[in-house]
């Protein structure tokens, strides 16, 4: 990649908190680590477009979608990113086949059944497709939320504690389909947790938030042991 | 006893078509508003809500009354839509479903309302992160969500227009074959000597029908919650 990734620098005001954060990326994984209240979902949303900062700039790749300067914001459906929250947000009213082909139909790309059986396998959900989504387990549910925004296309895959949901053991399992993303797809990532053994396994640069500010970044070994 | 006699007939097939046509018009209406009192802060917002429910609240011999004074031929708006676009409300059927409507809408919004406040936004905020503009997001996520309530909303206000006597009669008369709907002809059949037995046909008929009614909106209701439970 011939520039980064993702260049950032932005502040927002949330409540008492001020967040400020400039940094740049182009490791395949950006881990945002810090504990619950540091702003890390606030970047988060901001990247994805669903908060505005109050100044500053966000660029993905070669397009910058936030300049505050020349009051520029890219509205999140135009923004070709990958959202994977916390808690799944599936359409309930869909079944999961309808889920996964949702950012297809949205984005109107042409059906395309070798990447749709590529993401199946590599997230073993194929044989989840005719269920709805009030009948699948936690870990399913991510899953299947996860190659929901692969299936669109994306630029950039968000995701704001995937794993946070879940019980260890379920941890466990989502976290080698993550790995296996990470290094097969070629989709970069930025990737929000609290724990540091998840981050490390996953992230190549780090960046650790604490009040609102960056207090740390550069490879895992900035992590905490 | 179940000898339904012409008139009878055209009375009931009236309150059919006047009571469709009045839920039909006012579902895309009543969305939109519910949408409205559901996400939207303006000035003004309680006053909307105020004049929506006055139907409610008002005799329906004056609700009626305002729909004569300002729909009739020589009102306002009555006069505007005969002068230009040829549409007449006043004595026709077409002005007894305009007052069905207008009486049915706050039990029609209400539904509706309430189901679009308990989507969970956030399913609409992951929509636009796969691609939705915001339109889309409408008619995929909100729509669909709130389909409980809109057919909750729609059969409510559906009964309550066929049941409709107060409004539609102050505003387009009793005029057989044009405006009298089943209760308008129960009201005549009661006044009438020997009226007695056909008025309590109607009466059981119209008692069916807003039974059926019931029945219809708790199988749609229960279906579509199946639905939006993800089940």
């Amino acid at each position: 990649m011939g520039c980064d990734m993702l260049s950032i620098d932005v502040t927002k005001q949330l409540g008492a908190l001020k967040l400020e954060a400039a940094f740049q990326s182009d490791s395949p994984v950006t881990g945002l680590f810090g504990p619950s209240g540091a702003g890390k979902s606030s970047i988060i949303n901001m990247i994805a477009g669903l908060s505005k900062p109050d100044r500053g700039t966000i660029v993905i790749g070669d397009e910058t979608v936030d300049d505050t300067a020349s009051g520029l914001h890219v509205p999140p459906h135009r923004r070709r990113i990958g959202y994977v929250f916390q808690d799944a947000r599936l359409f309930p009213h869909r079944s999961v086949a309808q889920n996964l082909d949702y950012g297809r139909r949205m984005n109107k790309l042409a059906p395309d059944a070798a990447h749709l059986q590529r993401i199946l396998d590599l997230l073993d959900i194929g044989h989840l497709q005719s269920r709805r989504p009030g009948q699948l387990s936690g870990g399913e549910r991510q899953r299947v939320a996860l190659g929901r925004a692969l299936l669109s296309r994306p630029r950039l895959l968000l995701l704001d504690e995937p794993l946070g949901s879940l019980d260890q053991d379920r941890k466990a399992e989502i976290l080698p389909y993550l790995e296996r993303l990470r290094d097969e797809e070629h989709i970069p990532m930025v990737y929000v947790s609290h724990d540091p053994d998840e981050t490390r396994r996953l992230a190549g640069h780090v960046v650790m938030l604490k009040h609102g500010r960056i207090v740390a970044q550069g490879g895992p070994e900035v992590l905490p042991a | 006893m179940f000898d339904i006699s012409p008139e009878e007939w055209t009375a009931i097939e009236l309150s059919l078509r006047v009571a469709v046509v009045a839920t039909l018009v006012s579902t895309p209406i009543g969305i939109a508003v519910a949408w409205v009192l559901a996400r939207r802060d303006f000035w003004g917002k309680a006053m909307l809500d105020a004049v929506i429910h006055l139907p409610l609240v008002l005799p329906p011999v004056v609700t009626g009354y305002l729909l004569l004074l300002s729909f009739g031929r020589k009102g306002p708006i009555g006069g505007f839509l005969d002068q230009y676009l040829g549409i007449v409300f006043s004595f026709r059927w077409t002005g007894a479903a305009l007052a069905c409507g207008v009486m049915s809408f706050p039990l029609l919004v209400r539904p509706m309302r309430l189901s679009i406040e308990a989507i969970d936004r956030r399913l609409e905020q992951a929509a636009g992160t796969l691609g939705a503009a915001p339109w889309q997001v409408f008619l995929t996520v909100t729509l669909p969500l709130a389909m409980p309530g809109i057919l909750a909303g729609m059969i409510l206000g559906f009964a309550k227009a066929l049941g409709e006597f107060g409004a539609t009669i102050t505003f387009v008369s009793n005029i057989p074959g044009e405006t009298q709907t089943i209760s308008s002809a129960i009201y005549s059949l009661i006044q009438t000597p020997d009226g007695d037995l056909p008025a309590l046909r109607l009466v059981i008929i119209s008692a069916i029908m807003a039974i059926g009614a019931l029945i219809a909106s708790e199988f749609f209701a229960r279906r579509a919650q199946r639905r939006v439970h993800g089940l």
